[in-house]
């Protein structure tokens, strides 16, 4: 019941951060030194173009008045219309924002599964050699700009190796080959039986994944180390291992159990991070992401396009956090 | 049951799965793909298009009454019009169009098409609507100035006489793409004589017609099977390639048959031997430094001159754009007609300092700059700081987004600003006019260009540029061009640095693609791959 509480009052409160979210990106379009109505015609304008567009956009009225126009649109789902694409925000969200989740979820799954195996054996074998192995490898996935790392695997791995095929999401043969229904290009694959296709986005799905998965493992890593390391010295370690339990168990059961809670938020903003971080690695691989679409956007005064990226990428902040409450409840009987 | 086992073969088989299946091979038979910087669309309907990529693509999709003369790109020569006839006092032109055009409909093309194209740009009267309503065209009198006298013959009546080779060069815009009336007005929406669905689509009678374009993505047009023009690729894919290593990296492996946007740097290590290519076309497109005249500084000749005089232009040319820009002293680029090609400024700190302290600031003064924070402005902008500093002009550098500096510049707020320009039309009238022209200065001017953005006002020169306008002798009127830009050099605000070069790289066996001097003029249809 306590946790149903909890959980009702997170709920609650996503209106107000989004609404606070709204507004402070709002404030902010309008006060940057940029005049939206030259990203829409440009230098060369005639004035009474421009003007004709300031009046279109509301420009001319009190902040307050523009505000509330585009809260009303917003309740009735209205994001606006993007000047960079021509289209409705709506329709280009729903375009550019299954691309990321793919990549985010591939790329989160992948630094899963390496990273918190390296950072158990980095903590259970703290001091060793392997431990020492584990910092470096993880120093340098944190370190090295992601940008460069997205180059050297193209260069290593596309133009070298020739294990993987170059950037975007798609060989320029299958481009528009396979129907889209959820935009998941892997999935619509599956979907449609489409088996070459399918071959094709997973690989190129996996170098910049890969890359965005060394990244992320490199942190996720170090913070299971850190987390085991605190709790392999707790007592009910120490009972365990007196009981007689296997290593394995002491260390997957006992400790790692100890610490789920805690990684499960660290994964949540981590995947969250991936959803709209991903500029660069989008930028070097042709990958058309939201974190693409909001840069662009936003060099461009792009307003509607900015805010509507923005609640988008906060609701899924929004959305990762109330699963992350959820799973603290499976995973830990205290709160339960 | 999941085992450990199970999940170490499940992670092994997801991290080598891309492994087997990607030997690389060339891009596909009949397609042509292009890497490209793409993000700068907004829309394909030739009546709103302005800017470089949809502005090139168009030229591939639409046609026009004339076009630049291939042999001569000073000239113009007909496209849709075979012939044309213009009356003794400029003011009436007669187009005879061609009978060999069709759109992807299979319909022929008219003279109603080519009246509604032309009507419906000064009724939108969007961006590049003024390219055709500067003639006096207004949505009342449009329909009665431009009209099908029959379904091949075009009557177009100026309210004042023109230069005709002005008015033919501004139909050789992109704003003078012949539309299909019926497919346009078929998708109209309201009153938008079909904008909505024209920003995404196409209706023209070129040699390709536009398939897809999904923003910053990619862009793909296929052959109009009507057009009855010579098309060697079927398809041509632009692909939205930001980073030029990724763009370098494709055409070594092949995915690329074409890059558009690489390093100069990049540019010097391919080497040509292996059959890759290189093409390069002069653009009408400067990079210059204005100056504000709303600083007393600046109202003095001889600081103007000074800061022509200090600056290291083959420096900047060589070390900092070598391959992407040449260094260039005219209002007019090197191409359009009319352009004056020498050379008179360079580097000569001496005479820069003598001409600073003749007007009265012999220690110097200090001004603010601002800069895109972009390459390779950046670059160009510290170069700048560094020669104004040789002669004693403390330059401060503010750095912004190119959009930024735009709109302080409109608004008359900088002080100096490394900008852009590229001119609108093919014609000298479109520079002349932006940088000399400012009859109003103040802030309920019509015309605010580039000379009103400086505060720039020389009614002689002001008046020169509206008779080179009318003037109907053709070579007269490149005279007065040309003495334009001589008072230009010694009055204007303006210092012309660099004008752009276009590069391309083709990959071995890749032949056929023609850039132009304007994106409009650049061509895909002869792409072809061995």
């Amino acid at each position: 019941m306590r946790r149903l509480r909890t959980l009702g009052a997170t709920v609650s409160s996503v209106p107000i951060t989004l609404f606070g979210l709204v507004l402070v990106t709002f404030l902010i379009g309008r006060v940057m030194p940029i005049d939206p109505v030259i990203a829409i015609v440009g230098d060369h304008a005639q004035n009474d173009v421009v003007q004709a567009v300031r009046d279109q956009l509301g420009l001319d009225r009190p902040l307050v008045v523009q505000f509330w126009i585009y809260l009303k649109l917003l309740a009735h789902g209205d994001l606006g219309r993007s000047v960079m694409t021509s289209n409705p925000v709506t329709h280009d969200i729903v375009q550019y924002f299954p691309a990321p989740i793919e990549l985010a979820t591939v790329a989160i799954l992948l630094a899963v599964l390496v990273g918190i195996p390296l950072g158990v054996l980095a903590a259970v074998r703290r001091g060793t050699w392997i431990d020492h192995c584990v910092r470096v490898f993880c120093l340098a996935g944190h370190s090295i700009p992601i940008f460069l790392l997205a180059l050297i695997a193209l260069l290593v791995f596309y133009a070298t190796l020739g294990w993987a095929p170059g950037t975007g999401r798609s060989d320029i043969g299958l481009e528009g080959m396979v129907p889209e229904i959820t935009g998941f290009l892997t999935v619509d694959a599956l979907i449609a039986g489409d088996w070459t296709s399918f071959r094709d986005a997973v690989a190129h799905l996996m170098l910049p994944a890969g890359v965005l998965a060394y990244f992320s493992m490199a942190y996720i890593a170090r913070m299971t180390r850190a987390f085991m390391l605190d709790a392999l010295q707790g007592e009910f370690v120490i009972t365990a291992r007196a009981k007689g339990l296997s290593a394995a168990r002491v260390i997957w059961r006992h400790a790692f159990g100890n610490i789920a809670v805690r990684l499960v938020t660290v994964l949540a903003l981590t995947y969250a991070g991936l959803l709209e971080g991903a500029v660069v690695t989008e930028t070097v691989f042709g990958w058309p992401g939201l974190g693409q679409y909001l840069t662009i956007s936003l060099l461009n005064a792009d307003m509607n396009a900015v805010l509507g990226a923005t609640l988008v990428i906060g609701l899924s902040y929004l959305l990762l956090n109330l699963l992350a409450d959820a799973a603290y409840g499976l995973l830990d009987p205290r709160v339960r | 049951m999941l085992t450990r086992r199970a999940m170490l073969a499940a992670s092994a088989a997801v991290i080598t799965a891309p492994a087997a299946p990607l030997a690389r091979a060339a891009t596909p038979a009949g397609v042509a793909v292009m890497a490209k910087h793409i993000d700068d669309v907004i829309s394909f309907d030739p009546a709103e298009s302005y800017e470089f990529t949809n502005n090139e693509v168009d030229g591939n999709i639409y046609r026009r009454l004339v076009g630049p003369d291939q042999s001569d790109n000073t000239k113009v020569a007909g496209d849709l019009a075979e012939k044309w006839d213009i009356s003794a006092d400029g003011k009436e032109f007669t187009f005879h169009l061609v009978k060999s055009a069709f759109f992807p409909s299979g319909k022929a093309l008219t003279a109603h098409d080519v009246a509604f194209s032309f009507q419906r740009v000064v009724a939108l009267n969007k961006t590049p609507g003024f390219i055709l309503t500067q003639f006096g065209f207004t949505k009342d009198n449009v329909e009665k100035l431009v009209r099908a006298i029959d379904d091949h013959t075009l009557q177009m009546s100026l309210p004042v006489a023109q230069a005709p080779t002005f008015v033919l060069f501004c139909l050789s815009a992109n704003v003078g793409s012949v539309v299909e009336k019926a497919v346009v007005l078929e998708h109209q929406t309201g009153n938008d004589l079909g904008n909505a669905w024209m920003k995404g689509h196409s209706a023209g009678a070129g040699a390709y017609q536009l398939t897809q374009w999904v923003a910053s993505d990619h862009i793909t047009i296929d052959a109009n099977p009507h057009s009855g023009l010579p098309v060697s690729s079927k398809r041509v894919t632009l692909r939205h390639i930001v980073d030029p290593s990724a763009q370098f990296l494709m055409l070594q492996k092949g995915d690329a048959d074409i890059v558009r946007d690489l390093t100069p740097d990049q540019l010097k290590s391919i080497t040509t031997g292996d059959g890759t290519t290189i093409i390069s076309a002069g653009q009408g497109s400067s990079i210059y430094i204005a100056m504000n005249m709303a600083r007393p500084e600046f109202q003095k000749p001889q600081v103007l001159q000074a800061m022509k005089w200090a600056i290291d232009y083959d420096a900047i040319a060589n070390n900092i754009t070598p391959n992407t820009y040449v260094v260039s002293q005219s209002i007019l680029p090197k191409g359009l007609p009319g352009a004056l090609t020498d050379m008179p400024f360079k580097k000569d700190v001496a005479k820069a300092r003598a001409l600073l302290a003749e007007a009265g600031y012999p220690d110097g003064f200090s001004v603010k700059m601002d800069s895109a924070a972009i390459s390779p402005y950046v670059d160009i902008a510290q170069a700048v700081q560094a020669d104004l500093a040789a002669i004693g002009i403390k330059v401060e550098l503010i750095s912004g987004e190119q959009k930024q500096v735009i709109t302080k510049m409109r608004a008359r707020t900088h002080e100096m600003a490394l900008l852009y320009w590229g001119t609108d039309y093919f014609d000298p009238n479109s520079n002349a006019q932006a940088f000399c022209a400012n009859p109003d200065d103040s802030d309920a001017s019509k015309l605010r260009i580039l000379a009103w953005r400086n505060h720039f006002k020389d009614p002689q020169l002001t008046q020169m540029v509206e008779d080179a306008a009318k003037e109907l002798d053709g070579e007269k009127r490149i005279g007065m061009y040309q003495e334009i830009q001589r008072i230009a050099r010694d009055r204007a605000p303006f210092i012309i640095l660099l004008q752009q070069i276009s590069t391309a790289v083709l990959a071995k066996g890749v032949s056929g693609f023609v850039l132009g001097p304007l994106p409009d003029y650049t061509k895909y249809a002869g792409i072809k791959k061995a």
